[in-house]
């Protein structure tokens, strides 16, 4: 069988197009996510039963679907409900949002609680109130402990992008997929996908585990 | 019983074990202390080779136990040791810990196992609590099992490695009264310990460590009444007389 | 917003059918691939943690390169490019004659796939044992075959049964995927039921109340064996 690697030179523009909207569509969820997911938490561990139960309803909801059944929720709901049709990048977002933040509050829930009592009892003991001893003292030290999660999180949120392929949405690995079928090239451009996404996930993650070491110190 | 020549051991460039030289003799009880970190729980445990070391022999029983063809199992299964932790397996009762390697290693059969289970018990007076857990036991009742488990193999010597320092005080003396009476049948026995009290009673000869060196090795009485460095005397006035 | 609710065609025939035929497409491939999964990530687990640098180095290396490739690239590489890199005989036996392809691929890919993600439970289970343990076992002739069955894993085992509960789960969510290659899991027929009728709403709740069934009942299933599994008067650290 003759490998032909040369035809991902040829669309290399349109395979970093694609890929460009992976990153966009990673980094925008989480932090998206990130926000969403800190008031989750917060409601959580606020002490109201109330807000604690809507924040667990929440999280333990979009934990047992799967991700595909939420985009797909998302793509059909989003046009519905503003009236019109709206491009699939924005359906994409508000699905990879929502359901990313269910996971990040989980992370920053327990980040959150990581940080000893005798934190918060030295925080009030000075006079501060509840607002100001989260902001100023819990949270600080909570996002420095969860750190490397949340970025380990987001290597896998980027992995994840990979399935707006089920809308054909063109990130990376619809891309790939295009230029796949087009030239007849499965072989070479799965591999090549392949390929790119270890190279940024291993490195990601190796970056992540150095990141680890330092604050282990 | 146990000869120990000239031992070298690093953990990469850090060397723990310096030309340590000493040994047991069969029924004799020797106690090794000193200050920690003067690496003698890595020397205990080069006896039966947990540890590697790079220069040096040691001996068991006439086996070299740094040599490759060694069958390391099967010299283990001979000597019995005593962890500072205890390390009995969690998940298994008490009697199982003690029937593991009398069944697996030993090939006994589970009713020869269990007879001799039962027996060892009675003799560490945990008899009720055979079929516990280890997590239900206090430490001090714990240690018991482990020196029932060790003892269990019919050892031909037995290794402690500071078997009572992980306990609460009012629990030192239930184990220590075990040991003492084994050291009394005339079990040759290596161990690693602050106790004081029990050297005094029974050991033979004292070893004394500091800085991965053995600085003085004594007969009991000799060590007690004019340790010769000052090393040992230092520790011998700190441990016995703290406040 | 303006939409015709119609509940009934969840009753109807053959949508009531799709649906049917849907959970237990994802119940098959879940369950086959897990069982990939549990196999594969032990052994894969415990090599991580042997003495010999080999095994490690092996492993260590399976765990890197599939966790770090999205499932649905793998699901592609399995299903469009291993037949092709086959040697002849072998590529031409699973295109012509190999059984239902897309669900054996399916459960292949991702249960080689949640096999590392299992691998990394293990391996942090037995890590979660003291070293003394080991020595124990070593000092009392266990060879390190005997000493793995009978020490570390029944107490890794039972370490892990909360993550691995998680990873079961994750493999029911995961098996969605399979519809990229032609799986008519439950996923799948929720959206075509949709296509078919344009009642979304209702196919994709139907869909969620599934999977949120399947979540509860695994959760409860696990919280059984937790509880069998459990040691008296042991707390595990860590975890």
């Amino acid at each position: 069988m003759a490998f032909d690697f040369g035809v991902i030179f040829d669309s290399l523009p349109f395979l970093a197009e694609g890929l460009a909207l992976s990153f966009l569509l990673t980094l925008l969820a989480a932090a998206g996510g990130i926000v969403l997911a800190v008031i989750l938490a917060l409601m959580r561990l606020s002490g109201y039963t109330a807000l604690a139960l809507i924040s667990a309803a929440y999280v333990n909801f979009f934990r047992s679907m799967p991700l595909i059944l939420v985009i797909f929720w998302f793509f059909f709901l989003v046009p519905l409900l503003i009236g019109r049709p709206v491009g699939g990048f924005y359906s994409a977002l508000i699905a990879f949002t929502l359901f990313e933040a269910a996971y990040y509050s989980e992370i920053i829930r327990a980040g959150i609680q990581s940080v000893s009592r005798g934190q918060v009892a030295a925080g009030y003991a000075t006079g501060l109130t509840y607002g100001q001893t989260m902001r100023f003292i819990v949270l600080p030290q909570a996002f420095r402990n969860m750190t490397p999660v949340l970025l380990t999180q987001g290597i896998v949120l980027f992995q994840d992008t990979s399935l707006v392929f089920v809308v054909a949405l063109r990130d990376f690995m619809t891309a790939t997929t295009i230029v796949a079928r087009n030239e007849g090239r499965l072989i070479e451009m799965y591999l090549f996908a392949a390929a790119v996404y270890f190279v940024i996930c291993f490195s990601g993650s190796l970056y992540v585990r150095r990141l680890q070491g330092k604050f282990a110190r | 019983m146990i000869e120990i020549r000239d031992i070298d051991k690093w953990y990469g460039t850090t060397q723990v074990l310096r030309a340590c030289s000493t040994s047991v003799a069969k029924g004799e009880v020797v106690v090794v202390c000193g200050p920690s970190g003067s690496g003698k729980s890595t020397l205990i445990k080069c006896v039966n080779g947990l540890e590697p070391f790079q220069n040096g022999e040691i001996t068991v029983d006439g086996v070299p136990v740094g040599d490759r063809g060694t069958n390391l199992s099967k010299l283990r299964a001979r000597i019995g040791m005593v962890f500072q932790n205890f390390e009995l397996y969690p998940h298994m009762t008490v009697t199982a810990n003690i029937c593991l390697a009398q069944e697996k290693v030993l090939g006994r059969s589970k009713a020869e196992a269990e007879a001799k289970a039962a027996g060892l018990l009675s003799r560490v007076g945990l008899s009720e609590h055979a079929r516990k857990h280890p997590g239900q036991l206090s430490g001090g009742q714990q240690q018991r099992v482990a020196i029932a488990r060790a003892l269990a193999m019919d050892p031909i010597a037995m290794l402690f490695d500071e078997p009572t320092s992980a306990l609460d005080p009012e629990m030192i003396n239930e184990v220590l009264e075990v040991m003492v009476e084994l050291a009394q049948e005339g079990m040759t026995m290596m161990v690693v310990t602050h106790e004081m009290g029990f050297a005094r009673k029974v050991a033979d000869r004292v070893v004394f460590m500091d800085k991965g060196e053995i600085v003085e090795d004594a007969e009991k009485d000799a060590f007690f009444g004019t340790p010769r460095s000052d090393r040992a005397q230092q520790f011998l006035s700190k441990i016995l007389h703290h406040i | 917003m303006q939409y015709n609710w119609n509940w009934g065609v969840l009753l109807q025939e053959p949508y009531l059918g799709w649906l049917i035929s849907g959970v237990g497409w994802t119940i098959a491939v879940a369950s086959a691939a897990w069982v990939i999964a549990f196999t594969l990530g032990s052994v894969v687990g415990v090599a991580r943690t042997l003495p010999n640098r080999w095994a490690r180095g092996v492993a260590t290396a399976y765990v890197e390169l599939l966790r770090n490739v999205p499932l649905l690239v793998q699901l592609f590489i399995w299903y469009f490019v291993v037949p092709e890199l086959l040697p002849d005989d072998w590529g031409r036996w699973v295109k012509r004659d190999l059984p239902l392809p897309e669900y054996t691929t399916a459960v292949i890919g991702l249960g080689f796939y949640t096999a590392s993600r299992v691998a990394e439970q293990v391996r942090s289970g037995i890590e979660s044992i003291s070293r003394g343990q080991s020595m124990a076992g070593y000092a009392s002739g266990l060879t390190t075959l005997q000493l793995y069955r009978y020490v570390l894993l029944p107490v890794a085992f039972r370490v892990i049964v909360p993550p691995l509960t998680s990873e079961f789960l994750t493999i029911f969510k995961n098996s969605s995927l399979a519809l990229t290659i032609g799986v008519l899991e439950l996923t799948a027929q929720s959206r075509q039921i949709t296509e078919y009728t344009f009642q979304g709403f209702e196919a994709f709740t139907a869909a969620t109340v599934m999977y949120v069934v399947i979540t509860l009942t695994v959760t409860a299933g696990m919280s059984l064996v937790e509880r069998r599994a459990r040691i008296p008067g042991f707390i595990a650290k860590g975890g």
